[in-house]
């Protein structure tokens, strides 16, 4: 263990650690159902304050649900949002940037003018129109944010395909009469994955942002699923009065992106420190 | 460079066709909008009637064509939830999101600019780790969170500034902090790696075994070739701006265009949804065109066409 990996970042890689083992666990971790509502105890304060109990550590939300398990349920739908949509990405993504590096002509002309046109379209605008005329549904966050993500792979991608082609090694593959595919998925493809694993890394906590803010907006998971951008959204009205249906959620986002920001920059270090983060 | 400049707007507008097309259909594909229009009680007639005078019962080919020639001229229709013209509502909120956006963007180049050079001049000392804990935290704070936070701190508990909408200067200090700390934590973060680069070339070693002044080498000769990096993403981080908007301008009950975005998506007032797309899609078209033009400028050795 030398240089840089020494300097794993142990306090990241352990918050994700935990977050995946919360969201695989909820219904075991849940001090509560997060969907029971218990209209007695509305508002209920955190433990620690005045009127607040140990039966909802975190207090309760507008319906009287347990705020802790509604956080620990609403893991699931973030990390999953995050890793599907980054791994559909990545994948259409790289697939276009291979394809477009190793035809340079035409076909890459062509391709990497579509990348940039979509690379500089507004996320949330058309995830907003798609939830609107095809629903909200987790299905369609992970379609409206992926149909303009992989541009950032692509374009990635075919920076370092462009210059791989130049190299010996690629010159012989073609001269030994390799077939395309076989450069592409055998020459080509395990010499950017290193840069695939940077930008993946880089890209889950983005993602995650985005499905928060889209469920803030009313277009993401639907009610009463629990999602941490919708119970944002849900406490927003009550926020003098009951801070802590907000806040909590809040802090819950601002932890696992926080995590897997440190976690990818510090990869990126490692096995990738020319890398720029778009 | 008149060919490139011809080949770009060519390449613009058709990208504008497709995007408008793309948007016209999806608007489309699902629900009737007259059933957020009409009353409940509304018999068959009253549809057809309503169908008839919106021309929403022409063949969708013929629909889109009148879309595109009535927008040329700037006539994107009426608005099916407030019944008044289209660009009324967008010249109405246009300039407000613009005085935002610019606002924003001004307020991050200039807290970006200084924050990445001193980082990659101090590397690995103190103010170099403190510009990254700001970066870090505003890649990771969710913008609506943040603005819920200080509405309430700031504006709730202190008093110290309006909560929400357009006025005087105060009313700008919170939205346009929310939206410049995001869009500053990535100009900062790439200016400061692009910067530490280029100080490490032939060229600023040349510049400074020649005895120019370090302040010099720095921010003359190394600046001016680690820009060339932040002028590529920058229309990237326009289209960051922009999305970022549409959720600061609904927390704060900004009257901007991502906050009549917001509205008219939730009502399901089609007219207005395609004028916004397609309006704040031209914008950001025109800020690319402008940054590759800008581009040139900066890096003689690109040449187009």
């Amino acid at each position: 263990m030398t240089g840089p990996m020494r300097r794993l970042p142990v306090g990241p890689a352990l918050v994700i650690v935990l977050f995946v083992l919360v969201a695989i666990f909820a219904d075991v971790l849940s001090p509560d159902d997060p969907y029971e509502q218990h209209l007695r105890a509305r508002f209920t304060p955190p433990a620690w304050l005045a009127g607040g109990s140990w039966q909802h550590p975190l207090g309760t939300d507008r319906l009287g649900r347990d705020l802790l398990s509604r956080i620990i349920y609403g893991t699931r739908v973030s990390l999953a949002a995050g890793v599907v949509t980054v791994a559909v990405s990545a994948l259409a993504g790289a697939g276009i940037g291979l394809l477009a590096g190793y035809h340079r002509g035409r076909v890459g002309g062509v391709l990497m003018r579509a990348t940039d046109a979509t690379l500089a379209f507004p996320i949330i605008l058309l995830a907003l129109v798609l939830a609107v005329t095809m629903g909200p549904r987790f299905l369609n966050v992970v379609i409206a944010i992926a149909v303009i993500l992989w541009a950032r792979y692509a374009r990635v991608i075919y920076g370092e395909v462009v210059s791989l082609m130049e190299r010996d090694f690629i010159t012989m593959a073609r001269a030994m009469g390799c077939s395309a595919l076989r450069i592409i998925a055998v020459h080509l493809f395990p010499n950017t994955a290193h840069t695939l694993i940077v930008l993946v890394s880089l890209q889950i906590g983005y993602v995650i942002i985005v499905e928060a803010a889209l469920s803030f907006l009313g277009a993401g998971i639907p009610p009463p699923t629990p999602a941490w951008g919708s119970m944002v959204a849900e406490g927003r009205e009550f926020v003098t009065s009951a801070w802590w249906v907000s806040f909590f959620p809040g802090v819950a986002i601002l932890l696992v992106v926080l995590a897997f920001n440190l976690f990818g920059d510090w990869l990126r270090d490692v096995l990738d420190p020319k890398l720029r983060q778009l | 460079m008149r060919r490139f400049v011809l080949t770009r707007i060519v390449q613009s507008v058709v990208t504008l066709l497709v995007l408008s097309l793309m948007v016209f259909l999806l608007a489309r594909a699902t629900g009737d909008p007259l059933s957020l229009v009409l009353p409940l009680g509304a018999t068959q007639e009253d549809y057809e009637n309503a169908r008839h005078y919106l021309g929403l019962d022409l063949p969708l080919s013929v629909q889109y064509v009148k879309f595109i020639a009535n927008a040329v001229r700037g006539d994107f229709g009426i608005s099916l939830r407030v019944r008044r013209p289209v660009v009324d509502l967008l010249w109405e909120r246009f300039p407000n999101s613009l005085a935002l956006a610019a606002v924003s963007m001004a307020l991050s180049l200039a807290l970006a600019f200084p924050l990445g050079v001193l980082a990659a001049v101090h590397r690995d000392r103190a103010l170099d780790r403190a510009a990254k804990i700001v970066a870090t935290l505003g890649q990771a704070l969710p913008t609506f969170w943040l603005g819920i936070v200080l509405i309430e701190v700031v504006a709730g508990r202190l008093q110290w500034l309006p909560a929400g909408g357009t006025g005087d200067l105060s009313h700008y200090v919170m939205p346009a902090f929310t939206l410049a700390w995001f869009v500053l934590a990535g100009i900062m973060r790439l200016l400061r790696s692009s910067l530490l680069e280029v100080l490490d070339s032939d060229f600023v070693r040349t510049a400074r075994a020649k005895g120019v002044p370090e302040a010099g080498v720095v921010w003359r000769h190394a600046l001016r070739n680690a820009l060339i990096p932040v002028v590529t993403f920058a229309g990237v981080y326009f289209a960051i701006l922009v999305t970022t908007a549409i959720v600061v301008e609904t927390v704060f009950a900004w009257p901007g265009m991502g906050r009549l975005a917001y509205e008219a998506i939730t009502a399901r007032d089609f007219p207005v949804i395609q004028a916004v797309v397609l309006v704040t899609a031209l914008v950001v078209v025109v800020a690319n065109f402008t940054v590759d033009l800008l581009y040139v400028y900066l890096d003689p050795r690109i040449r187009y066409g």
